[in-house]
């Protein structure tokens, strides 16, 4: 009993500053800013302007996670029999975690830098190319602005996650392949694809899930309006005038709750089938 | 040994690796090409200067940028706080559950990688509140912001530190320091905590980076840190904002490149 007392620190912590947070979240949408219950706001998420919301939310995220998935896969394809600890690996696993993870308000500079208005690469298509990126008004600091920026996040983070199922390939089911007179092809299309497919598509829902609750980038890249979920809730939670509008980043963010668990439990059911491979 | 996987059809030809490999670079090495060239325009009329970088060494610079300054200090600050929750409240926790409640090892996975399903900008709906009264209660310094960064590195941290845990036979050698009559603290200070310091380095390192680039907790709980700084900044200097972001991202990639190391270290050592 003595030595339960020792996970009390860490358990006080956790319900401190998750467990209550969350569940903070998820119910203040029910309620109205003194306090009674409503359906109000939670009916507030099925409002055509935030429907839009969500749906612009879910196509970015599809496209990046789809489009991440498939470079994020070559370049792990092309980093297949390189040595884990070689200098190649080692600088490549750094890069993507610092620009999975910690890219952010840093992601914005660059791609203003580089194809905003004054960018290098507008600039230079304009130049020596003569085409206008921008010829139909400027999509950077709009939804379509956010699909370069997340790609290139997306990338790298599929680089990681999907890496190791790529390296859990047996050599022997190669050599298996070729003793019965297949070819690449068959070992790729009969061996490979199948093996790999549930942490593929495991991975593409990670991405699809990290798209979608990715806010700095959005949030420095477009300053006025809300575009996309994360956005919205940013405005529900600084809006000043509008009293109340915190219960109704509450049911945003119920509503962001409910995609990333269903996400998410997919994304662990898929974990599970690949697990069998990979010992 | 290459060359035989090449015919094996398992692995890319060295043409097929470099062609994907030097593509792909070329293209993501374009926005950090196109930032590092920001910082050295002159102007709008082109041509380049060293000016923006210079500057930020002349004397009225610390006048100029002070709230920039005054953030960072923040952002490190919270870095130290934050690590030392890790190793404080989460490291503990880890080693005694390890030891002690092999059944509560599951939960405890659990629970540290529920942040990843409610995302930054969800849990501050949350946090809004819940610091409303931790003002009240610590102050309104800015460590106290800690608290929540502490919830978002857990994952990461929690990954870290539990490879560590699961190569070293942890109950062995203390169950071995404990029958040579070992308190438990010398158990935790002598043995337990050398064998598992490339797990803790690798969870410090990776809570500063996190913390580092950690802009959403900040930014909609009105504090500054690092990021909200340069966001700032980068209306009025844009030329500063980058030159610090790239300074950032440098200072990332090199602790994830010892994280990197120090794990590759290990498996050399493991393998021989």
């Amino acid at each position: 009993m003595g030595k339960l007392l020792g996970l009390t620190p860490f358990a006080l912590y956790v319900v401190l500053f998750l467990g209550i947070p969350t569940a903070l979240a998820v119910v203040t949408g029910f309620f109205t800013a003194d306090g009674s219950f409503t359906w109000a706001n939670v009916a507030g998420i099925f409002a055509p302007n935030i429907l839009g919301t969500f749906a612009s939310s879910f196509w970015v995220s599809a496209v990046t996670a789809v489009v991440g998935a498939i470079v994020g896969a070559l370049v792990c394809y092309a980093m297949l029999g390189t040595r884990a600890e070689g200098a190649l690996r080692t600088i490549v696993d750094s890069a993507s975690s610092v620009l999975a993870q910690f890219g952010g308000v840093m992601l914005a500079f660059a791609f203003i830098a580089t194809i905003g208005i004054q960018g290098l690469v507008t600039v230079w298509l304009k130049d020596t190319l003569h085409i206008d990126i921008f010829a139909n008004g400027v999509w950077l600091y709009q939804v379509p602005g956010l699909l370069l920026p997340y790609i290139y996040f997306q990338v790298p983070l599929m680089v990681i996650t999907f890496m190791p199922a790529l390296e859990g390939l047996k050599k022997q089911w190669a050599e298996a392949n070729a003793t019965l007179g297949g070819t690449r092809w068959t070992y790729w299309t009969r061996i490979a694809a199948p093996v790999l497919a549930p942490s593929f598509f495991g991975s593409l829902l990670l991405l699809f899930a990290n798209a979608f609750s990715s806010y700095a980038t959005a949030a420095a890249l477009i300053s006025q309006g809300a575009q996309i979920v994360p956005l919205q809730i940013r405005g529900a939670l600084v809006s000043e005038t509008v009293l109340g509008r915190e219960n109704m980043a509450g049911a945003l963010a119920l509503g962001m709750i409910v995609v990333m668990v269903i996400v998410m439990w997919g994304y662990s059911v898929l974990q599970s089938r690949t697990a069998r491979w990979q010992r | 040994m290459t060359s035989n996987e090449t015919r094996l059809g398992s692995e890319p030809s060295k043409v097929v690796r470099w062609i994907i490999l030097g593509i792909v670079g070329l293209v993501f090495a374009i926005p950090i090409i196109a930032m590092i060239q920001f910082t050295l325009r002159a102007g709008i009329h082109g041509g380049l200067t060293l000016d923006h970088w210079t500057g930020l060494f002349a004397p009225e610079a610390a006048v100029t940028y002070r709230s920039l300054f005054t953030s960072i200090s923040n952002s490190v600050v919270l870095a130290i706080v934050t690590v030392a929750i890790i190793l404080v409240l989460v490291l503990p926790t880890m080693i005694l559950v390890h030891l002690q409640f092999p059944r509560l090892r599951r939960v405890l996975e659990f629970i540290c990688i529920i942040p990843i399903t409610v995302p930054a900008v969800v849990l501050v709906v949350g946090l809004a509140p819940v610091y409303a009264i931790v003002v009240q209660v610590l102050g309104g310094s800015i460590w106290t912001l800690a608290f929540a960064y502490g919830i978002t590195v857990l994952p990461y941290a929690y990954r870290a530190i539990q490879a560590n845990l699961d190569s070293v036979d942890v109950v062995t050698l203390s169950e071995a320091a404990r029958s040579l009559g070992a308190s438990w603290l010398n158990v935790m200070w002598r043995v337990l905590l050398p064998n598992l310091r490339r797990g803790i380095l690798a969870a410090s390192f990776i809570a500063v980076a996190v913390v580092l680039g950690e802009f959403t907790i900040a930014s909609l709980l009105n504090r500054s840190n690092l990021q909200v700084a340069l966001l700032q900044i980068s209306q009025s200097d844009p030329y500063v904002a980058t030159i610090f972001a790239l300074l950032a991202l440098a200072l990332v990639f090199v602790l994830l490149l010892l994280i990197g190391r120090l794990s590759s270290s290990r498996r050399n050592r493991s393998a021989s």
